[in-house]
């Protein structure tokens, strides 16, 4: 049984003296009967995959459909021409995200996290903090361990599916997830957090999941990078000391109830919002023949 | 719940309800069938009819029944590789009573002329559920050890299923038992504990009253 509660972890932490990643790992042990050990390889395994997939993006290759493709290469040459407002950290992160969602999109192998839809976000800033940071591989493990705490509490309590919770349940979640692990990068405790996760995940409360033509393409691709942008605001807001006034718990919470009123053709359906809009229509209509 | 559910799997893109799930299928498929496929029919149903060439769920549903698993890098080229396999394959649109949105239907033929028919739907994350084998009901997830026996409707056949298991100290998790009518034909579903042995399952299968027995084993084929 894996917790239900932030707040759960949150005071485990405090009273046992251990971080978040730890007590998130052992649960794991327990619940699986398995070995530190065992559960380190694993994370390292999702690791490798992750930076794998990373190296391995192709600029040339287009999705079965046509519609995605390139586009991460071409924020490496704006990166490259010092054309972006967003600074070269932010930049790369930005690229890393579009490039992980392309990938996905044209088959290539990566590691769903949360989904394969969000694949980009989680990634898209541990990396590039990694490599500017010189972060070493157990704490990068670690970090991936305060991912999957929190998102096995979204997942108890609301949902880490489109098809269920809309969008916010898929970029919103690895936005969350990132956001934590960003904030325990950078030496943040375990209350910490988990505000950077409710601030993350409070910001993109209400993202329908409307992909055109069904497809995880549009606008799923794009949409990695504001969970990437988001969770690093979050990281920052709460490593500054803000605190999220709605607790963690309960805007997860809000997340379900906003997830159970959102309409059928807002979650992963193909029929609402973008993939509603005429070229939506259109593009899926060109792509039944 | 894994953590290891949430941060993971490793997988070929784009979907992990109609690509990963998609190859799972096949893959599950193909370890019920025993053997190498020579034909499959690919009957889509519902979102894996009208997104599944876009999300590639053919391209993935041929890698499975070629033996491939999620996370493999092969799964685009699935087509060629089972043109160079000699494996043919055709696909068609279906409408199925009552079938989660995600569903296909696969009638397989295997090397040795042995036949196989499986309705199976793709629940999520890459969570699938196999729904029928040969036209009658089934029910499990392909996460454990799982034995599929066809017998006649007769007293005694379960019996002599679990007293066998029971004999080579094989636990049974879940224990399903389905008939199209009383005294026609039955199918009782195992998921069990442990692996079971080669020779256990050929001795069910030569009982009288055993029709057919398919056994789904979680090891790799040597």
């Amino acid at each position: 049984m894996s917790f239900t509660s932030l707040k759960e972890i949150v005071s485990l932490s405090k009273s046992s003296g251990k971080p978040f990643w730890e007590i998130a790992m052992e649960e794991e042990m327990r619940d699986n009967q398995i070995t530190r050990e065992i559960a380190l390889e694993k994370m390292r395994n999702l690791l490798e995959a992750m930076k794998a997939a990373d190296k391995n993006y192709d600029e040339k290759l287009k999705s079965p459909s046509q519609l995605v493709g390139g586009d991460g290469e071409k924020i490496t040459q704006a990166r490259l021409n010092k054309t972006i407002f967003c600074g070269d950290f932010m930049g790369q992160v930005m690229e890393k995200a579009i490039k992980m969602g392309e990938s996905n999109a044209c088959m290539k192998r990566i590691v769903a996290a949360p989904t394969a839809g969000s694949c980009g976000v989680i990634p898209a800033v541990l990396l590039s903090y990694q490599k500017e940071h010189q972060i070493d591989e157990a704490k990068m493990l670690q970090a991936l361990f305060v991912t999957g705490g929190i998102g096995q509490v979204i997942a108890h309590r609301a949902s880490i599916s489109g098809a269920i919770g809309g969008c916010q349940a898929e970029i919103g979640s690895a936005s969350a997830m990132a956001a934590g692990a960003m904030v325990y990068l950078a030496d943040g405790d375990a209350d910490a957090i988990v505000q950077s996760a409710a601030l993350a995940l409070k910001s993109l409360l209400g993202l329908v999941c409307d992909p055109v033509a069904g497809l995880v393409e549009i606008p799923c691709v794009k949409r990695n990078v504001i969970g990437a942008f988001n969770a690093l605001a979050s990281a920052d807001m709460a490593l500054a000391g803000i605190c999220s006034q709605i607790p963690p718990d309960e805007v997860i919470d809000a997340m379900r109830s906003i997830g159970d009123v959102m309409h059928s053709t807002l979650k992963e359906t193909g029929e609402g919002g973008v993939a509603g809009t005429p070229t939506g229509i259109r593009i899926a209509e060109a792509l039944k023949q | 719940m894994s953590i290891f559910d949430i941060v993971g799997p490793i997988m070929v893109g784009p979907s992990s309800s109609h690509t990963a799930g998609a190859v799972k299928i096949g893959y599950l498929s193909k370890k019920l069938m025993g053997e190498k496929i020579k034909s499959a029919e690919i009957y889509l149903h519902g979102s894996f009819r009208t997104t599944g060439k876009g999300h590639g769920t053919d391209r993935a549903i041929v890698a499975g029944l070629l033996g491939m698993k999620p996370d493999d890098i092969r799964i685009p080229d699935s087509f060629e590789l089972a043109a160079q396999e000699g494996m043919t394959f055709k696909f068609e649109g279906i409408n199925l009573r009552n079938a989660h949105p995600n569903s296909v239907k696969l009638i397989l033929k295997g090397v040795s002329g042995r036949e196989l028919e499986i309705l199976a739907s793709s629940l999520g994350g890459s969570r699938i559920k196999i729904c029928q084998i040969d036209g009658l009901e089934a029910n499990f997830s392909g996460d454990y050890p799982t034995l599929v026996v066809h017998n006649l409707d007769q007293p005694g056949h379960v019996t002599e299923v679990t007293s066998m298991l029971s004999h080579k100290s094989v636990n049974i998790a879940t224990m399903q038992l389905y008939r199209n009518h009383r005294g026609g034909d039955a199918v009782m579903v195992l998921e069990c504990d442990q692996e079971i042995s080669p020779e256990s399952i050929l001795w069910l299968e030569h009982l009288e009253g055993i029709r057919k027995v398919t056994y789904l084993s979680l090891e790799e084929a040597p």
